[in-house]
């Protein structure tokens, strides 16, 4: 079907691998949104913090550069779980900001345009395109959190010697599953709310809301019933005590939580999962080729 | 070789009540009708076929491959132009052809090229660089067409594709669609409620009423068929020149107002019939090939169906 000759073919050639095809709404979503300047600016700026983080960790082992600062050792933040913990959750919080300006129209505008019967009248399952359209997030926070937290950290075990990095490998592991479980929570809510709230201003508020609510709800309910219940409901204490779990530390964010409002780790964990399963099945229930009107 | 759709006993339940009752039958043709009134479950059966609703009774086969079992590899083959306004936002259309040239397999650089040479097919080349958005409606149902053959499928399934077109519009639709068709590398099966539009590009038709299969047929074995059916007007004594007409032994029928439908014998030509409308002494006024138009077919469906083909 060349364009001069107008007519109709089949299309014999090679097709790419099934399991690739998720990755094609990334792609194309890209383009649109790196044609902002303004949210490309703001993605170099989430580039920054590894750059500190970076010359923090260099500092600790460079005496020349420490002597012309004229710090000391002692002077500098010490490089432990604590450190990467604070890179994480600034980088976190910078995913969040991502996800609040990207997420609210990855599904709502296919849903506005009835485009969902075109996606889907293809070799592409309904899977696939939540897959897809949560990859859009989670590729671009992948490459803000856990990526250039584990270059840190290889960065940190280069400078340090082979036994840092053996002592310390519950810290990468702890920088890369926190980064996913961040990743999979504002992916999932996000494109759950993009679901069900079409108008983009309403999702954004909602995603904002989500966090303040629940947190707000879990203090008050934490503070009536002197109970730990509450740390579960509020997200940002969820992620919280998963981190902690995960980096091995206690209350590490000194966010004044009574003895009695520190959640169990596994309660954390099995909250994420209930939400995980929740979103799942609110998309199920919106992300289909039609609705049927019963 | 397998039908191209095979139905088998298909029935679709949407909240425990029928859509789709007991469908059966087999359809071959190049073009493929789907006729029916509102509600009668054209739209729902190809939103079956293309597994966004699943059955629940029977079965519905695409070219041999089983609607329950095999829908991923089933919409592989098709293409599906929707009846609603259904787009991609702050898109030029050639980005828009291309993501859905990509979707359905296709890689990046094939993509762009198909992309390009079906919008240009469909007449909408100058405009592709334009974004889906300030297209108008008649340009929007070509990107729709566009995107649905960009891949080149075997079968394409057109919901209602001359909706709100202007007469050329619809013209140039249709003829798209029969140079499609004409073409043999694709089946077409076009789900409308203008009759006219399904009688000029299709050789099966199916008619369905209430979830049910109304009738069926073929239009090119009526065509046929209705080569020697007369419609005869006369100004004289019509019943006896009806009865002379029997006497030649073909069959006939009054029907009013000095109208006779004449089936023709072979052996029998039109001089005959003046000869003895001369004999009998009457005069006619007007003599068409008449056939049954497909809107007879279809309000004779409409009348009285069985559910079978």
């Amino acid at each position: 079907m060349a364009v001069y000759e107008h007519t109709y073919k089949p299309y014999a050639g090679k097709l790419t691998p099934e399991w690739s095809r998720f990755l094609i709404i990334p792609r194309h979503a890209y383009k649109d949104i790196f044609r902002s300047k303004l949210f490309t600016g703001f993605f170099a700026l989430c580039f920054v913090g590894p750059l500190i983080f970076a010359i923090m960790i260099y500092l600790h082992h460079n005496i020349n550069a420490l002597l012309m600062l004229e710090l000391r050792v002692r002077d500098l933040v010490p490089i432990n779980a604590e450190f990467f913990q604070i890179f994480i959750s600034i980088q976190g919080g910078l995913g969040f900001l991502l996800t609040v300006i990207i997420g609210p129209t990855l599904i709502s505008r296919d849903l506005a345009n009835n485009g969902l019967p075109l996606y889907l009248c293809r070799p592409f399952s309904r899977a696939e395109y939540v897959i897809g359209k949560m990859s859009v997030l989670m590729i671009l926070i992948s490459s803000i959190t856990w990526v250039p937290g584990l270059l840190l950290f290889l960065f940190q075990s280069y400078l340090e010697g082979a036994g840092w990095f053996g002592n310390n490998l519950r810290i990468a592991v702890a920088i890369f599953l926190l980064s996913w479980v961040w990743i999979i929570i504002l992916a999932l809510l996000s494109v759950t709310i993009s679901a069900w709230v079409k108008w983009r201003m309403a999702a954004s508020a909602a995603l904002f809301g989500l966090f303040m609510i629940t947190n707000a709800m879990g203090i008050i309910i934490n503070e009536l019933f002197r109970t730990w219940i509450g740390s579960i409901i509020s997200l940002s204490i969820l992620m919280q005590t998963i981190s902690d779990g995960l980096f091995g530390l206690r209350d590490s964010f000194d966010m004044d939580l009574n003895e009695y409002m520190i959640a169990p780790v596994w309660s954390a964990w099995m909250a994420f999962g209930l939400i995980c399963a929740l979103c799942l099945f609110l998309l199920t229930r919106k992300v289909r080729a039609y609705e049927v009107v019963r | 070789m397998d039908p191209v759709i095979s139905l088998d006993g298909l029935g679709v339940k949407f909240g425990g009540r029928p859509i789709l009752k007991d469908l059966r039958g087999e359809l071959r043709g190049r073009a493929i009708g789907l006729l029916g009134p509102n509600g009668a479950g054209k739209t729902t059966l190809i939103h079956t076929l293309l597994g966004f609703h699943p059955a629940s009774s029977g079965t519905a086969r695409l070219f041999g491959r089983d609607i329950r079992t095999d829908a991923k590899s089933i919409r592989a083959l098709v293409g599906y132009m929707p009846e609603r306004d259904s787009f991609i936002a702050d898109m030029t259309c050639v980005h828009f052809v291309r993501l859905m040239a990509e979707l359905s397999g296709l890689p990046s650089d094939a993509a762009l090229e198909r992309a390009h040479e079906a919008l240009f097919y469909v007449g909408l080349g100058e405009a592709r660089y334009r974004k889906l958005g300030t297209y108008s409606l008649g340009m929007k149902q070509l990107a729709k067409f566009a995107q649905a053959i960009v891949h080149g499928p075997r079968l394409i399934f057109l919901d209602e594709p001359t909706n709100g077109l202007d007469p050329p519009a619809r013209l140039r639709m249709l003829e798209l669609v029969r140079q499609i068709r004409d073409s043999g590398h694709a089946h077409i099966l076009i789900s409308s409620h203008l009759l006219r539009d399904v009688e000029e590009c299709c050789e099966e038709i199916l008619i369905m009423k209430d979830g049910r299969i109304a009738s069926y047929c073929n239009l090119e074995e009526e065509r046929k068929a209705n080569l020697k059916f007369l419609e005869i007007e006369t100004r004289g004594d019509s019943d006896a020149f009806a009865e002379a007409v029997g006497t030649l032994g073909c069959e006939y029928a009054l029907t009013g107002d000095h109208r006779i439908k004449v089936v023709m014998q072979d052996g029998i030509e039109i001089r005959d019939l003046y000869r003895l409308a001369a004999s009998e002494g009457v005069q006619i006024r007007r003599l068409n090939y008449k056939r049954d138009s497909l809107e007879d077919i279809f309000l004779k469906a409409m009348e009285d169906s069985d559910g079978r083909l």
